[in-house]
């Protein structure tokens, strides 16, 4: 390939955060004018890259080169890249919802004159810029008056306005329905062939990637795996991209696990959930599963496939709306609709998100511990600390949190000792079913080993465990049977015989229209 | 040095580490008592000994009744990430309508009261239901009530209504009976209750030592409890002391007021400190969204919240009547913000989830002492109130600025 064929080129690029090596030595070749895929598990890397290309890592947070246009760029901030034509569309959209198109297109890139808006030529520029995405709409609309596949285009739009050369959009169809994903993947041709824009996209749609892509790197675990090329001569062979994607080798980190599995206890049927916001979308699509007593059950999905949705749209609606299923515990149907009523049946939901959602930081372990089930502690209302005390501490032993007291102020504990405080609060409360979600995100291996060693135990008191999580070799090594997910849909119910990598990955990327749905048993 | 020594030493070190941990570890508490005291003495000294006369601390006390009481339940509201500006205009309001039921419809004086606490609940009814309920921004509901109260308020008044029941009049100015005589020239009652305090105080520490070792934790050392108990009875000696020498040849010892304002601090701490309802404002304050996720039902915690703001609105009210012998269209302007002020110098978060009682309550006496004493010194009161905003925004700043530094 000659060099002026090569549009952009990042060489050895590493980037730490703290004792994580988030991207080592990576590469990544683009041409002009061709449509480049970056596939990859969450978490593999493929934001971060993007981040260090577009200067939100400015140069110097990060070692390795970028060549773009044949010079090497030293981006300190995004306006940089953005003045060289390179420009990344967020996966969350960085839209202002209460002005109008035209005003988000030309955002911070005003046409003024001493500081004076002309608005005739805003709206003009505007109008021609959204003619080449296919937007036809008058440009003094609102953004929030608009759905998110128009929404998209606005931003299509904006990156035009800035005459890019280099489109990145991250995930751009994982919010859209059909009709708007197609749409949006023509523009992204027409782009090409009649402006010359460069595109990468990072999607975990295989088969869009399959459709739209020329050239695709694939990353796995912050370093490159490979390249492959897609023609009409050599189609893409997704059973190699998933296998790129997800080969890494199975370790031994996970406890032993002799299962006891007996009855039936939690089982969900026909469960749908559209958008809290866009009630016309559905997020979780007639989902039915089933978890036995003392069995650890996988919900195996994709960012965006509806697993946390559908996990906390059953614990008390708390996302979601036109909710509609039915839930049963022990054979009888419960009520879920508010989080009370979801805990007195006998479920916990323990967050993704320990901060946002999972912790009051300003309180101690012993507050945060006991905040699920406080009456259990109380006496005509006021809190039997001394009680309190005694179960925090058992639990504090058990799961080795590792403070020097109870009284310790939660915010001042590792990662992983803080998804023992969480843990802790949702096992005093006594559920039968525990749902965890992504339960060793961000936290160390040692700390890891001890979790899936508390999960392990917590199966075997009888408990039906649902564990959430984008690491496959996880579930894999802790679970006994797992459910795959894909847009919403339980696409396979998979028994520990069939549990590799590969398979699951099939399961998590298949397209909703070839989608057969699975029963509950 | 020998080696026993040496160890005998480390020994020593550890020990002290322990003690000064039991203090550091409510750092920020110790702080504002720590800027009391600093302020006490600076205007002891400038007033020349006049601040801490018997009868000034008395009359300290009662002037700032009103704002303790409302910083009271303005710190719960504040700690849950809400704020209340109506309570000025409730005490307008309230204080009308119990002295119109006195003057005008000759009620009786205790009915009259209860009369004007259950109005102030119904207040509180109606700003939670806003704010719980239908989902209003507290600032805005309050703000609204600031304006529809105020405006009920001077329409009922017009310009003011004379309160002259000496019984409810009582309740500000006077003090509990003289029943066990004077001892000297002390007030017998208040010898008594200072002694029954600190006794309480001691059995209180002991007996929350011996709960720690039967549920299996090591307690703070016992030097740390000795020199808490020390301090106690050297504070709450020399209170005793100075009440039991306030007032006059007749009556004198503890301001009726002061019991009504203590038994409401130490209900409210109780309130916020042990029992289930303050446990969750705490978790709401400090993570709403965690909150909801645990099975609290915050609109609940919310509604309850503004009710109690409503009811010691009502509180101050009667306590405002009757310091003032008169109900006009204008009292407890600007009292929300001498509530809030007084949170804020008390180490009371702005983003909610952190603030105590007790720290309320040293926050309001800091803007007091700093009021009195400054007026003993013929300052200004206009220029009183620029020391302090001052005040107000030094001691956010202090709290904030390490906080920036670590970063």
């Amino acid at each position: 390939m000659s060099n002026s064929q090569l549009l952009l080129q990042m060489k050895n690029i590493t980037k730490t955060f703290g004792p994580v090596k988030a991207l080592n030595n990576v590469d990544l070749e683009i041409t002009r004018g061709e449509i480049h895929a970056i596939c990859g598990e969450n978490g593999a890397g493929k934001s971060t890259l993007m981040n260090v290309l577009s200067g939100v890592y400015p140069y110097g947070s990060y070692s390795g080169a970028i060549i773009y246009e044949g010079k090497e760029c030293r981006f300190k901030k995004i306006k940089d890249s953005e003045e060289q034509g390179i420009v990344v569309i967020q996966q969350e959209l960085a839209l202002t919802p209460y002005l109008s198109i035209a005003e988000n297109i030309f955002l911070g890139n005003e046409r003024q004159k001493y500081g004076i808006m002309d608005w005739e030529e805003t709206r003009a520029a505007a109008i021609k810029v959204m003619q080449q995405v296919g937007l036809d709409e008058d440009p003094d609309t609102k953004i929030i008056d608009l759905g998110v596949g128009k929404q998209q285009l606005v931003e299509i739009a904006k990156a035009l306005s800035k005459k890019v050369k280099l489109l990145v959009l991250d995930e751009p169809t994982a919010a859209l329905n059909d009709d708007d994903s197609a749409h949006l993947l023509e523009i992204i041709r027409y782009l090409r062939d009649k402006q010359g824009v460069t595109s990468v996209i990072i999607s975990h749609k295989l088969n869009e990637v399959k459709a739209i892509a020329d050239n695709v790197t694939v990353i796995r675990d912050g370093a490159t795996v490979g390249r492959m090329t897609n023609s009409k001569e050599h189609p893409l062979d997704l059973d190699e991209l998933i296998h790129k994607m997800v080969g890494r080798e199975l370790t031994n980190l996970y406890p032993e696990r002799v299962p006891h599995i007996s009855d039936e206890i939690f089982r969900v049927e026909n469960w749908t959930v559209h958008h809290p916001v866009d009630h016309q979308r559905v997020i979780v699509d007639h989902a039915n599963l089933y978890v036995r007593a003392g069995e650890i059950v996988g919900l195996a999905g994709l960012m965006g496939s509806g697993r946390t949705e559908l996990a906390m749209s059953i614990f008390g609606c708390t996302y979601g709306s036109g909710i509609s299923g039915k839930v049963y515990v022990r054979g009888k149907e419960v009520d879920t609709s508010t989080v009370k009523k979801a805990i007195e049946a006998g479920i916990a939901y323990v967050t993704e998100d320990r901060k946002g959602y999972g912790l009051n930081l300003l309180r101690n372990i012993r507050e945060n511990a006991t905040l699920s089930s406080l009456i259990k502690f109380a006496k005509y209302r006021i809190m039997d600390e001394a009680k309190e005390r005694i179960a925090v501490e058992k639990y504090r032993k058990e799961f080795n949190i590792k403070t020097p007291n109870i009284e310790e102020q939660v915010s001042n504990l590792s990662g992983g000792n803080q998804q023992k405080v969480l843990l802790t609060k949702w096992v005093i409360s006594n559920p039968d079913i525990l749902i965890l979600d992504e339960p060793t995100r961000g936290i160390d291996v040692g700390a890891k080993y001890e979790i899936y060693e508390i999960i392990n135990q917590l199966a075997n008191e009888g408990k039906a465990i649902i564990v959430i999580s984008s690491e496959l070799p996880e579930l894999i090594g802790i679970c006994d049977r797992i459910y795959t997910v894909s847009q919403g849909v339980i696409t396979d119910d998979v028994p520990k015989s069939k549990f590799t990598q590969e398979y699951l990955m099939k399961g998590m990327t298949k397209e909703k229209e070839k989608v057969k749905k699975v029963g509950g048993l | 040095m020998s080696l026993e020594s040496l160890s005998h030493q480390k020994n020593e070190n550890v020990k002290k580490g322990a003690v000064l941990a039991a203090f550091t570890a409510n750092a920020r508490q110790y702080g504002i008592v720590g800027a009391l005291i600093a302020i006490i003495i600076i205007f002891e000294i400038l007033t020349k000994g006049l601040l801490l006369q018997p009868n000034t601390i008395v009359q300290l006390i009662q002037q700032n009744a009103y704002v303790i009481i409302l910083a009271v339940g303005m710190v719960m509201v504040i700690i849950a990430t809400h704020i209340d500006l109506s309570v000025g205009s409730l005490v307008g309001f309230i204080g009308g309508v119990v002295a119109l039921l006195m003057q005008d419809m000759h009620v009786n004086w205790l009915l009259s009261i209860i009369a004007g606490l259950l109005i102030g609940l119904l207040i509180g009814v109606w700003q939670g239901f806003w704010v719980a309920v239908v989902g209003i921004p507290a600032f805005i509901t309050t703000l609204g009530g600031m304006l529809i109260f105020r405006g009920l308020a001077t329409t009922l008044i017009k310009a003011s209504i004379p309160v002259n029941n000496t019984s409810f009049n009582a309740i500000a100015a006077n003090y509990l009976p003289n029943i066990l005589g004077w001892w000297g020239p002390f007030d017998g009652l208040t010898i008594v209750v200072g002694i029954l305090a600190i006794i309480a105080f001691i059995w209180s520490q002991f007996r929350k030592r011996a709960k720690a070792v039967k549920v299996g934790l090591t307690p703070d050392p016992l030097l740390a409890t000795y020199i808490k108990i020390a301090i106690a009875i050297v504070v709450i000696g020399a209170l005793t002391f100075e009440f039991a020498s306030s007032g006059n040849a007749t009556q004198g010892g503890i301001p009726i007021i002061l019991v009504i304002v203590g038994v409401l601090v130490l209900a409210y701490h109780y309130i916020l400190t042990r029992s289930v309802f303050g446990r969750r404002v705490y978790a709401i304050g400090g993570n709403r969204r965690s909150a909801l996720l645990s099975g609290i039902n915050t609109r609940k915690i919310d509604f309850i919240l503004f009710v109690h703001m409503g009811f010691l609105s009502a509180v101050a009210a009667i306590a405002m009547l009757s310091r003032l012998s008169s109900a006009s269209a204008a009292t407890g302007t600007s009292f929300e913000l001498d509530a809030i002020a007084a949170c804020f110098v008390g180490g009371t978060a702005v983003t909610g989830g952190i603030g105590t009682v007790p720290g309320v309550v040293i926050g309001a006496l800091v803007m007091g002492v700093i009021n009195q004493g400054l007026s003993i010194m013929g300052v200004d009161s206009a220029l009183i109130q620029t020391f302090k905003g001052l005040v107000l925004l030094l001691a956010v700043a202090v709290d904030i600025i390490p906080k920036l530094r670590k970063r």
